[in-house]
């Protein structure tokens, strides 16, 4: 099946014998056409591919409504000069590794606890799923008034315990982190799913090696469920990942990257330098963010994917 | 024994912490929504002194001209248009992507990972589509969301590909059967399960999105759902009750969605991002 493909003129799938072909033709072509690609690659190619390449012509340009002119690295230079410009980028990434750390952990946690026999698990499986459904901006509209500080029913709740609720989205070095806990909120039940689907997977077998080895649960979790939901956490890690780095939708309805810019990340600088009319420089932040992804994103699955084969 | 106080007690604890968590933040929607104005302002979880759930509704679907309703419309359109487009053309590629080894597919792989990871491109997204003659079009949302939504079908589509049994093909071309003809009359119909999955995905992807409506389709006039919720908060007079409204309406078709098929849900969500 490998080698006699190499000439892709064979007709019908290589590797097994079709005596003759009772439909005649003068060029018999494949029963698989490579034309099938070509409509999905016309939208791909119209609507992903050349706005990507363009973005790195653009980003070199001050570009407005009417005109393009080439200015060459200014705008990554004021990228990387303009306060919160950096602060975005630096947020970026504390948003992406909170986000995918806190998911990681609790779902973890959720998945070994929802795959345990305990009463109430279908409802408590979908309860914490249904999040992932719901409308990141309903989500987002939600918690904006729950955590209001003044009267928000959070605060309203720590404050009859005696605890003076802080300004949740308010305050300027707990906004950003705010966010990315209703992010968690939102997101764990996904990460809990795919781990769920992971513990489905081990046998069963291992845990009664492990039983008649007299090994308690914290080795049974540590030395089996552990390495073996390995491949579950590379997909949480890499999806919470490309989620987190990428947010916008979240972060611009809870806090519109306030207050002043301390919560603004890349994709919420692409937008308001676009609303501002600044394309060229949107569009570097757009450039910035996909060697962001890129940087990490590629290397990471290619270094997890790897070890995995290693094992 | 430790079992069963684990199974009863443990569960017990879950439930009242999964209520609490995630339960009561929606109960909070739906009693805020039944509100008065007055009452709504206090931002409290209480349960309405007096239900005025259904004029609330009424009054929100009405508001700005029916915005709402012409919202929901625009956003079925959209929806149904463009995970249709999506199916279809995902198949396709999928089908030839692992029936078939072409020189083709490693380039074409790679295309379908970067269409998962790479952020799009806005700004010259918005170029692209002035020069076709699409911007602030629905036609040009749906191909954007086309584009972007291709690569997770192609990946579930080629894994559920390669458990047909190329035996199937082989039949049907002996019988004369043509490509188009084997794909659509003996393939597409056996995909019918991994098909409702993405459906369902896809279409509560493409229900929910803001981002690209935020910037593709700007305008009230083909409002999508999500970005009626700004009317309200653009208001100088906080009218949470009716703002709740809304984000109860907008979020109640992904809900039935979920009731209905949440076996093909959560089938899609875990398998067809995992692998690369």
């Amino acid at each position: 099946m490998t080698t006699a493909t190499a000439t892709g003129r064979t007709s019908t799938s290589p590797g097994t014998i079709v005596p003759s072909e009772p439909v005649k033709r003068r060029r018999m072509k494949s029963s698989y056409p490579t034309w099938f690609f070509i409509p999905a690659g016309v939208f791909y190619v119209v609507l992903f591919l050349i706005p990507t390449i363009a973005s790195f012509y653009f980003s070199l340009t001050r570009w407005t409504l009417f005109d393009v002119e080439f200015i060459g690295f200014d705008n990554f230079v004021r990228f990387f000069q303009e306060p919160q410009l950096v602060q975005g980028f630096v947020n970026t990434f504390i948003y992406a590794f909170l986000t995918s750390g806190l998911k990681v952990v609790l779902g973890l946690l959720l998945g070994v606890f929802l795959s345990s026999q305990i009463i109430g698990r279908g409802f408590l499986r979908a309860t914490v799923f249904f999040p992932v459904l719901v409308s990141t901006i309903g989500v987002g509209i939600l918690f904006q008034v729950l955590m209001d500080p003044f009267g928000g029913p959070i605060n309203e709740v720590l404050a009859t315990v005696g605890i003076p609720g802080p300004g949740w989205l308010t305050d300027p070095s707990l906004a950003l982190v705010s966010v990315a806990l209703v992010d968690v909120w939102k997101g764990v039940g996904l990460a809990t799913l795919i781990y769920i689907a992971g513990m489905v997977a081990i046998p069963h077998e291992y845990f009664e090696a492990a039983k008649v080895d007299g090994a308690g649960a914290w080795n049974n979790f540590r030395h089996i469920t552990l390495p073996l939901l390995r491949p579950a956490t590379v997909t949480v890690v890499l999806l919470s990942l490309i989620g987190g780095l990428r947010s916008f939708d979240l972060i611009w309805t809870m806090t519109g990257g306030g207050p002043g810019f301390t919560s603004d990340v890349l994709a919420s600088v692409v937008y308001k330098q676009y609303q501002a009319g600044f394309f060229g420089l949107s569009t570097a932040g757009n450039v910035v963010l996909f060697v962001v992804v890129a940087a990490i994103i590629f290397p990471l699955s290619w270094w997890l994917n790897r070890k995995g084969d290693e094992q | 024994m430790r079992n069963v106080a684990w199974r009863w007690g443990g569960g017990s604890v879950a439930i009242l912490v999964a209520i609490i968590v995630f339960i009561v933040p929606f109960a909070f929607i739906v009693f805020t929504a039944g509100k008065t104005q007055a009452e709504a302002s206090f931002l409290e979880f209480t349960w309405p002194t007096e239900w005025v759930f259904f004029d609330n509704i009424v009054t929100v679907l009405e508001n700005r001209d029916f915005l709402l309703i012409r919202a929901f419309v625009n956003s079925t359109i959209l929806t149904v248009a463009a995970v249709s487009i999506m199916v279809v053309l995902g198949a396709m590629v999928g089908y030839v992507l692992q029936r078939r080894k072409s020189r083709w597919n490693p380039l074409v792989n790679g295309l379908v990972l970067a269409g998962l990871i790479i952020p799009p491109a806005v700004v010259p997204t918005i170029w692209v589509l002035q020069g076709l003659g699409l911007f602030k079009t629905l036609v040009g949302l749906i191909a954007v969301h086309v584009a972007f939504g291709l690569s997770f079908c192609i990946l579930l589509f080629r894994a559920f590909v390669a458990t047909i049994p190329r035996e199937l093909d082989e039949a049907a071309i002996i019988d004369g059967a043509g490509p188009v003809k084997l794909f659509f009359r003996v393939i597409f119909p056996l995909l019918k399960s991994v098909i409702v999955t993405v459906i369902v995905v896809q279409a509560v992807t493409v229900f929910n999105d803001f981002a690209f409506a935020l910037y593709f389709l700007p305008g009230d006039e083909n409002a999508t759902v999500q970005l009626t919720t700004f009317n309200y908060r653009a208001q100088s007079v906080s009218a949470f009750n009716l703002l709740f409204a809304d984000v109860l309406l907008i979020t109640i078709p992904p809900l039935i969605m979920y009731i209905v098929f949440q076996r093909q849900i959560v089938a899609g969500m875990t398998s067809g991002a995992v692998k690369g």
